[in-house]
């Protein structure tokens, strides 16, 4: 008897419901949103007091929102009609953002899934599309990390000079060459002298000692996993550089991913003005340390509207307000790293600042002459300052650590740390990449695609019924669950869906016919041979199902070869078509028999399987 | 409906050497182009820019052609892609140009010609390092599948099955490459998706006959080795036909639907079907034949009891 025990009817059953409701998103199409982020560095998104804020706004405008949602860094309000959708947006522009040259929240257009909110609750959303299918740009970017090293080693120089000094340690030049530093020295003797002062303060480096004539020389060098850190540190800092920047252009969704050792992926959907990104990825935010004045009575004054001359007004992070000189003691170039930390007294959280050893000169100059003064740390993007930090000079501060700490939590600490380094980026980049999608030609992408795979789908499933009457229907209904699961683990993976990706589903599903092609040719074979109905079917699915496992095996190999050295397009090919041919190992050998089982197998006698004509080599 | 009604199996292996040699001058000429011609690699393997801009109206080539001349870019290629309407616009990676800025520039000075603008659809700039890893990461994910398949199919068939399934595949893929070269169609990282998908389904089809000649060599013990190859491929000759038949469909479908961005990945899996059943049935069978397969390496040998006395 051609019967499946309960349990796997069940879990055939589930499977496709499973498969349902995480496709059920794809069919609900997009309405129009409006979705509100962070605009500045130093802004932190609260997102429940966010979300009652937006609804607040609307509430207030009278405009009639269908939900809104928010995730760590964004809140999002959806809007039934695009009208409604500009006038929301631009309601919770004004709000929010009072002084419009100034915006401290990204309030963008977007497109958000119209599934129902109990299916996004579950974690089903539409298939992700890659910017071939939605529009929008994506670069490249490759992080010269000579460049970085080459700024290491200057500062390393700097803080070599300096250490000499303080250990009194007489030496006769030091000078980077390359990627090392070179430090001359009268003799031997002095040069163990330097080795051991020099080890005495840092791991970083390794030496080699080298003779120039009479000179003794010492060759410094970072090492290996110091270089490490450097670049790794290079490339996280030059990402959040990044986000910063791009927070500017009003990305819905931008993407922002490291790729490989050295390089960044950054995609724009959406975005069509191509120069206008690649200027804003390649400007520059400065960090400034400059004096408070914190003079009796001038605060008040410029509160009410008279600056004093050579200063300027600012609001320190937890609003405030704070007159600043306009003399600029220190830029964020002289600044070769920022980390949060501890006090190593009371254990306070703090940010430790690293300067270089022009940097640290300054530094030690500027607080011997203003123990007991504030100095504020602004953070200036496009022209406009923002005060980070402004700490106490408790002490003169010499040797270029710095250390800033007090009325900070950990958190604060931390962010902190991320907006001192935020300023510039730490290795200079090139663009080694970009693609440009109009979002015409993402639409059309789309509809080639689809008609690719549905007339595709259509002449398979019209020959298969002709040919193999109900057991071909049964391919087909197998054959779409197929499509069904691929598209649900799609979904439930958001992995990105590109033109490539819709060609290697239309494949995978003119390949996974092939499953269902030998079942049935075994299944005639067997009747050929004189089986009766019910052995024929135990033995055509049996027999083939070593067939369809090798056969799927050497495919499969395929397909990780792609995904493993594959980019791009290649990638996004391989991915759809290794999870297909795991769907329809699947669909193909258990969807396909539990449906025979049901059509045949609880029958006692069968008199003729509908599979077509079967002929027999003795009819004539 | 019954397509194949083959009454004795047909006697492929009488015509194995023919087929080998038509093969062999296919995969000699495919050299031969792949030698002379050689591949018309997309920007994406040599670097360089490539717009796509699309027009109301079918615009004149040669004025864009003069405008980007006199602009500094002489070399700039540009032709009609799909329809009069569509120009797809390449220019070269060349040393000293600010590769960050030829996508505005050539925008720019399309601009300022006469007559009906255009709308940019695409915009793709690869750096040269990028294309030649591109090409590595081809050759390595081409090795990998080539191992990762031998390895597979010694596992589970014998080693024999395995070279000759590798030699008939390759001997695709080369052809493949063969009419990218004499067409001058263009290769692009899709197509190379392609000819690597081509590689890991037409061995599928080598299994599919293998399976049913080790079969055939453990139930039928009087038949010899060309007939039990001949008996498998007669009995399989009907889905062989049919599951190709449906690939086919899919990928005519991409044809006819998929625009031009699918086009020559489409291309590249038609040739690699029509060859695919060819040479993994015509060319592996013989190979496997003639490096010596016989019954005695499928029948497990029947191991001696031992019987002790407690």
């Amino acid at each position: 008897m051609n019967r499946y025990p309960l349990w796997k009817n069940l879990l055939i059953g589930l499977v496709l419901i499973f498969g349902f409701i995480y496709t059920l998103p794809n069919f609900y199409g997009e309405v129009p949103a409006v979705q509100v982020s962070s605009g500045k560095a130093t802004l932190k998104l609260d997102a429940a007091q966010m979300e009652a804020r937006v609804a607040e706004i609307l509430d207030t405008a009278k405009l009639p929102h269908t939900g809104i949602f928010s995730d760590a860094n964004s809140v999002r309000a959806r809007f039934a009609t695009t009208d409604l959708q500009l006038q929301g947006k631009d309601a919770i522009e004004r709000a929010l953002n009072p002084d419009a040259r100034d915006p401290s929240y990204v309030v963008a257009l977007n497109l958000l899934s119209a599934s129902p909110s109990w299916l996004t609750s579950i974690g089903a959303l539409p298939m992700y599309l890659g910017l071939d299918l939605r529009g929008g740009v994506h670069f490249l970017l490759e992080v010269d990390m000579d460049g970085a090293l080459t700024k290491r080693m200057d500062a390393t120089a700097g803080d070599l000079r300096t250490l000499m000094r303080d250990k009194d340690v007489r030496h006769s030049g030091i000078r980077r060459d390359g990627n090392a530093v070179e430090i001359r020295f009268r003799d031997a003797t002095v040069r163990e002298a330097g080795r051991q002062a020099i080890l005495g303060s840092t791991t970083d480096l390794q030496l080699v000692d080298r003779d120039d004539g009479d000179q003794a020389l010492l060759i410094a060098t970072l090492t290996p996993p110091a270089a490490k850190t450097l670049q790794e540190f290079a490339l996280k800092q030059n990402i959040t550089t990044l986000h910063n920047r791009i927070n500017e252009l009003g990305v819905a969704e931008p993407v922002i991913q490291q790729q490989g050792a050295n390089r960044i992926v950054v995609q724009l959907p959406g975005v069509q003005d191509v120069a206008k990104a690649k200027d804003i990825l390649g400007r520059t935010a400065t960090l400034e340390v400059r004096m408070v004045d914190d003079t009796p009575g001038r605060l008040e004054e410029a509160l009410a509207g008279r600056v004093p001359f050579g200063t300027e007004l600012y609001t320190e992070r937890g609003s405030q307000p704070l007159l600043v000189k306009k003399q600029v003691v220190l830029t964020g170039d002289r600044l070769t790293d920022a980390q949060p930390g501890f006090d190593g007294q009371t254990h306070e959280p703090a940010v430790h600042l690293t300067l270089d050893a022009a940097g640290a000169r300054i530094f030690r100059d500027i607080t011997r002459e203003n123990v007991g003064k504030r100095m504020a740390i602004l953070l200036v993007e496009k022209g406009k300052g923002e005060v980070i930090t402004a700490p106490v000079i408790r002490t003169e501060i010499a040797g270029g650590r710095v250390q800033i700490s007090g009325r900070m939590t950990t958190t604060e600490a931390a962010d902190v740390a991320l907006l001192l380094r935020a300023g510039s980026l730490a290795a200079p980049m090139e663009i080694i990449e970009e693609r440009t999608v109009g979002p015409s030609l993402g639409a059309e992408n789309i509809e080639k695609g689809f008609n690719s795979t549905l007339w595709g789908f259509v002449a398979i499933a019209v020959f298969m019924i002709a040919y193999y009457t109900l057991f071909g229907l049964v391919s087909v209904v197998a054959l779409s669950a197929n499509l069904l699961l691929l598209v649900a683990l799609l979904s439930l993976l958001q992995a990105t869906l590109t033109l490539p990706g819709i060609a290697a589903i239309a494949l995978t599903l003119g390949m996974a016919i092939d499953a269902n092609v030998l079942i049935n040719e075994r299944i005639r074979e067997e009747l050929r041979n004189g089986s009766s109905p019910q052995a024929a079917i135990t033995a055509g699915y049996d027999r083939a199902f070593d067939t369809i496992l090798d056969s799927n095996v050497t495919t499969l190999i395929a397909g990780i070869a792609l995904l493993v050295f594959g980019s791009g397009p290649v990638r996004g090919f391989a991915v759809v078509h290794c999870l297909g041919i795991m769907t329809s190992m699947f669909s193909a050998i258990l969807v396909s028999r539990a449906l025979v089982n049901l059509i045949y197998g609880r029958r006692r006698k069968v008199a003729a399987l509908s599979i077509g004509q079967v002929w027999k080599p003795s009819e004539r | 409906m019954e397509f194949f009604r083959i009454k004795n199996d047909i006697p492929f292996m009488k015509h194995a050497l023919v087929f080998n040699i038509i093969s062999l001058v296919t995969f000699v000429l495919a050299v031969l182009f792949l030698l002379t011609r050689g591949l018309n690699l997309s920007v994406e393997f040599t670097g360089g820019t490539l717009v796509e801009l699309n027009y109301a109206e079918a615009p004149q080539v040669q004025l864009i052609r003069d405008a980007l001349g006199e602009g500094g870019y002489p070399d700039a290629q540009v032709q009609n892609f799909g329809s009069a309407r569509d120009i797809l616009i390449r220019l070269p990676n060349r040393d000293g140009l600010d590769s960050n800025r030829v996508s505005a520039q050539v925008t720019e000075m399309l601009a300022k010609i006469d007559g009906p603008k255009g709308e940019l659809r695409r915009v793709e700039f690869v750096g040269p390092q990028v294309g030649k890893e591109l090409a590595a990461d081809g050759g390595m994910a081409l090795l990998l599948v080539v191992i990762g398949i031998m390895i597979y199919l010694a596992l589970r068939f014998e080693w024999r099955f395995a070279i000759s399934a590798i030699i008939a595949n390759l001997h695709d893929v080369i052809i493949i490459l063969g009419f990218f070269a004499f067409f001058q169609w263009e290769f692009s990282l899709a197509v190379l998706a392609a000819v690597l998908a081509v590689l890991g389904y037409s061995v599928n089809e080598s299994v599919v006959v293998f399976d049913r000649v080790r079969e055939t060599f453990k139930k039928k013990r009087a038949m010899s080795t060309p007939d039990v190859l001949n008996h498998a491929i007669t009995s399989t000759i009907s889905r062989t036909v049919i599951t190709h038949g449906s690939t086919q469909v899919m990928v005519l479908s991409m044809l006819l639907f998929g625009g031009e961005t699918l086009y020559y990945f489409a291309l590249a899996l038609t040739i690699g079907i029509c060859f695919g059943i060819y040479s993994s049935v015509l060319v592996a069978s013989p190979l496997v034949m003639w490096l010596g397969v016989s019954r005695e390496q499928f029948i497990q040998p029947k191991k001696t009891k031992e019987e002790a006395v407690v």
